[in-house]
């Protein structure tokens, strides 16, 4: 039964609706209406969108290769930023410095820093033909082969993201109990052992919290692909949120492009979550 | 923005009295503004300073700074101290442009009284944009543009889109290479055939290949033969327009280049096409290094930076050779696109041979203007475009390679004005000679302009993209097109394309 205190709850439902529901919804909608360049507005034209999203083969391939470069860049970043961590963690020698040093390429903004790389991997006039051709290596096609261009996108997501990787783990290492690594300790365990015995299996619920935020970041790689490469060659590097975009802004199929953000929303769900479950069951040893 | 107009000056004031009607004589002195003389005109500096709009607001939405940008930041900004009016002027990216512009028209808004767009978004844009009125179609500027490009303007018989700049691709070319006795020579031993500027894509290739990978120059870097836009979303579509023009493209054959007029099925994939991409896959080994993701930017900066011996696309690569401080100025030269000796006659269904190449000149995309239809203020808004537009503008506009702006005006082929520029006599005649003979080609091919022409010209740079990748031949990657395009004339409706199409078919069959 409502009472007066339940209305003071309104202005917040209300917020929530207005800036989650309420897109949501329009989404949907306008997934099952046919509104592009030309016909403006919400006809309705049921499941035509969906049907056409089955049939989109470039859109699957580029869920396949979002896949692939996910699992590749985050892995790299997990490993480097765990890395990273342990080091600065161990009171190295001028740890303040790094920890501020290895921060800077994620406080960086995307897409400029792609305008940055993109001139690095020039391969006429980058400095990274330059310095390969001092050790007798290249030209090296950055961007103008397949292999070339998702090495490319790789290396750069690697490098804007590991320092957010390193910063969650870092923090998961400094709030460790002591206790454990003292009893590793009494014991004579050697540092490799202490790490895959102790520290590791303590830092399991941190890490797959910062595998699955990166998982979700990496999943909607845009900038770096839009600046670098277009999505090329061919389609080499084409990923979902760029193809996305070319559909719904620059083709102006907003319909079919909404059908396919809401497709591929429900993919990312799905597969995060059963990604969660299998990290939680194997590094955790349960399911939630 | 101060820029001091050459010596031609006297020859341009000549040019332009000649062509135009008088008008209201400038008593004022204008060169606060930048320029040395306010020219005679229909909306010269005089003119627009008697008009007066204070209290109005003009909404303009153009290009980012400097494309476009930024001439029309600077005409706005005259135009406001001439007039008082105040004029708000967004920039936007390119890549954001057809949105900005779109969502507003679609949502019933009036955002901007004044658009500066790509003129191949007619197809989409023309419901909603107002008629060039009389006084302004009959404007001395308006008389002056060329009748291609008054019918790039014009939709349905109406003009609706108000000229401000002229583009077409041509060859451009190292005359101190082709001119090099020992550079001949080393041709003719790896070709058993003359060094001549390439007549045909297949003599293009031959010789980009030749001239590819050794330092031709003498600057201590290798050279290569070719720069071209090959990026797939960086206007890619229109380089591969201008390769398959010449075989698909019959001179005898009307009624559609892209799509048969009659049945609006798709001729992507039809021989001509495949044949022209074929010859762009092929034309990658010399390339630059990185050749194949070169936007537009790497291709006006390879070939204006020396890097490469020859190029086509717009304008932007000569203007940039032809820089004051360009170490390669006065060594280039301008010639028509390369054509084809044996073109797909698609009524026949067989390749027809000819003894002179057929050339079919690729009248690109370019910049346009309009006026929207809802706008409370299009008097200001069209007197804004005509004081943009007007000859001492124009001439000031054109001098300045960043602008964007490129000749569409019959006074702008006059080689004195680009003579004295600094250019060489020989170099500033085949620049204005080849533009010139393109607009009197009987045989030229435009723009896709119907609506949903991005989704059309977006799924060709893919098509292209695949088979210069090498993920798929030519052939295949042009059915895949073809079915894409089957696909959008489904989906916006055979005949409201078909009746967009006719304006374009009607330009390429020299039907005015």
């Amino acid at each position: 039964m409502l009472k007066p205190k339940h209305f003071f709850l309104l202005p917040a439902l209300l917020t929530l609706a207005a800036i989650i529901l309420f897109p949501l919804i329009f989404t949907v909608r306008v997934s099952f209406s046919s509104w592009d360049v030309y016909q403006a507005g919400l006809d309705f034209i049921g499941g035509r969108n969906y049907a056409r999203l089955l049939e989109d083969t470039r859109f699957w391939e580029s869920l396949l290769r979002l896949s692939g470069m996910s699992f590749i860049t985050v892995t790299l970043q997990y490993v480097l930023g765990f890395a990273l961590a342990l080091a600065v963690w161990k009171n190295m020698v001028g740890g303040r410095v790094f920890r501020v040093l290895f921060l800077v390429p994620m406080m960086t903004t995307p897409v400029v820093m792609s305008v940055i790389w993109r001139t690095v991997f020039h391969e006429s006039l980058g400095p990274a033909n330059d310095l390969l051709s001092m050790v007798g290596i290249g030209p090296v096609p950055w961007l103008s082969t397949a292999t070339g261009a998702f090495i490319s996108v790789v290396i750069v997501e690697v490098w804007q993201w590991t320092p957010f990787m390193f910063l969650l783990l870092l923090a998961g290492l400094v709030s460790l109990p002591r206790e454990p690594f003292l009893a590793a300790a009494i014991d004579g365990a050697s540092p490799v052992r202490t790490f895959w015995q102790v520290t590791f299996p303590l830092m399991a619920p941190i890490s797959i919290g910062a595998i699955i935020i990166r998982l979700i970041e990496a999943s909607k790689i845009m900038d770096t692909v839009y600046v670098m490469t277009s999505g090329g060659p061919g389609t080499a590097t084409e990923t979902p949120s760029y193809y996305i975009y070319i559909r719904g802004l620059r083709d102006f199929q907003v319909g079919y492009s909404a059908s396919l953000s809401l497709a591929y929303l429900v993919l990312m769900i799905i597969t995060l979550t059963i990604i969660a479950k299998l990290l939680m069951r194997f590094l955790v040893g349960k399911d939630d | 923005m101060k820029t001091t107009l050459t010596g031609s000056i006297s020859a341009l004031a000549i040019v332009a009295a000649g062509i135009i009607q008088p008008t209201i004589a400038s008593a004022e002195d204008y060169t606060k503004f930048g320029i040395d003389a306010d020219l005679p005109g229909t909306c010269n500096y005089a003119a627009i300073d008697a008009k007066d709009y204070s209290g109005e607001t003009l909404y303009v939405i153009t290009h980012a700074i400097p494309v476009i940008g930024e001439p029309t930041a600077l005409h706005a900004e005259q135009f406001a101290e001439l007039t008082g009016a105040e004029v708000n002027v967004v920039h936007v990216p390119f890549g954001d442009l057809f949105q900005r512009i779109m969502i507003p028209f679609q949502s019933g808004q009036n955002a901007y009284d004044v658009l500066f767009y790509a003129s191949l978004w007619i197809g989409d844009f023309n419901r909603f944009l107002a008629p060039v009125p009389e006084t302004y179609a009959t404007s001395s500027g308006m008389s002056d543009v060329t009748d291609s490009f008054k019918g790039v303007a014009t939709w349905n018989g109406q003009m609706i889109q108000y000229p401000m700049d002229g583009d077409r691709h041509y060859l451009k070319y190292r005359t101190d290479v082709f001119e090099n006795p020992e550079m001949q020579a080393k041709f003719k031993d790896a070709t058993g055939r003359d060094l001549t500027v390439p007549a045909t894509w297949e003599e293009y290739n031959e010789v980009a290949s030749v001239f590819s990978g050794f330092d031709w120059d003498g600057d201590g870097e290798p050279n290569f033969g070719s720069a071209e836009v090959a990026k797939r979303d960086d206007l890619m579509f229109s380089a591969f327009i201008s390769r398959a023009a010449p075989y698909a493209k019959h001179p005898d054959v009307g009624g559609g280049f892209f799509f048969d007029i009659e049945t609006m099925e798709p001729l992507i994939n039809t021989p001509g096409f495949v044949r022209g991409l074929e010859l762009f896959v092929e034309a990658q080994q010399a390339f630059p290094p990185g050749g194949t993701s070169f936007g537009l930017g790497d291709e006006i900066f390879s070939f204006g930076g020396g890097q490469t011996l020859m190029s086509y696309s717009w304008d932007d690569a000569f203007i940039q050779a032809q820089q004051e401080d360009s170490r390669i100025r006065n060594a280039v030269g301008a010639a028509p696109l390369p054509g084809a000796r044996e073109v797909w006659n698609r009524e026949t269904g067989q390749w027809d041979s000819f003894e002179e190449p057929n050339r079919a000149p690729y009248m690109t995309w370019g910049w346009s203007s309009a006026v929207s239809k809802g706008s409370k203020n299009q008097e200001m808004a069209f007197d804004f475009l005509c004081f943009f537009s007007n000859e001492t503008n124009t001439f000031h506009d054109l001098q300045i390679g960043r602008f964007g702006v490129n000749p569409y005006r019959d006074s702008h082929f006059d080689s004195a004005f680009w003579q004295g520029l600094g250019w060489d006599a020989d170099v500033a005649d085949s620049y204005v000679t080849t533009l010139s003979e393109m607009e009197d080609s009987k045989n030229r091919v435009y723009d896709l302009r119907v609506p949903g022409v991005g989704q059309f010209m977006s799924s060709m740079a893919n098509g292209v993209a695949e088979a210069l990748a090498g993920q798929k031949t030519a052939q295949e990657a042009l059915d895949g097109v073809a079915k894409e395009w089957s696909d959008i004339v489904d989906r916006i409706g055979a005949d409201r394309l078909k009746e967009a199409y006719a304006n374009v078919v009607r330009l390429e069959d020299n039907e005015g």
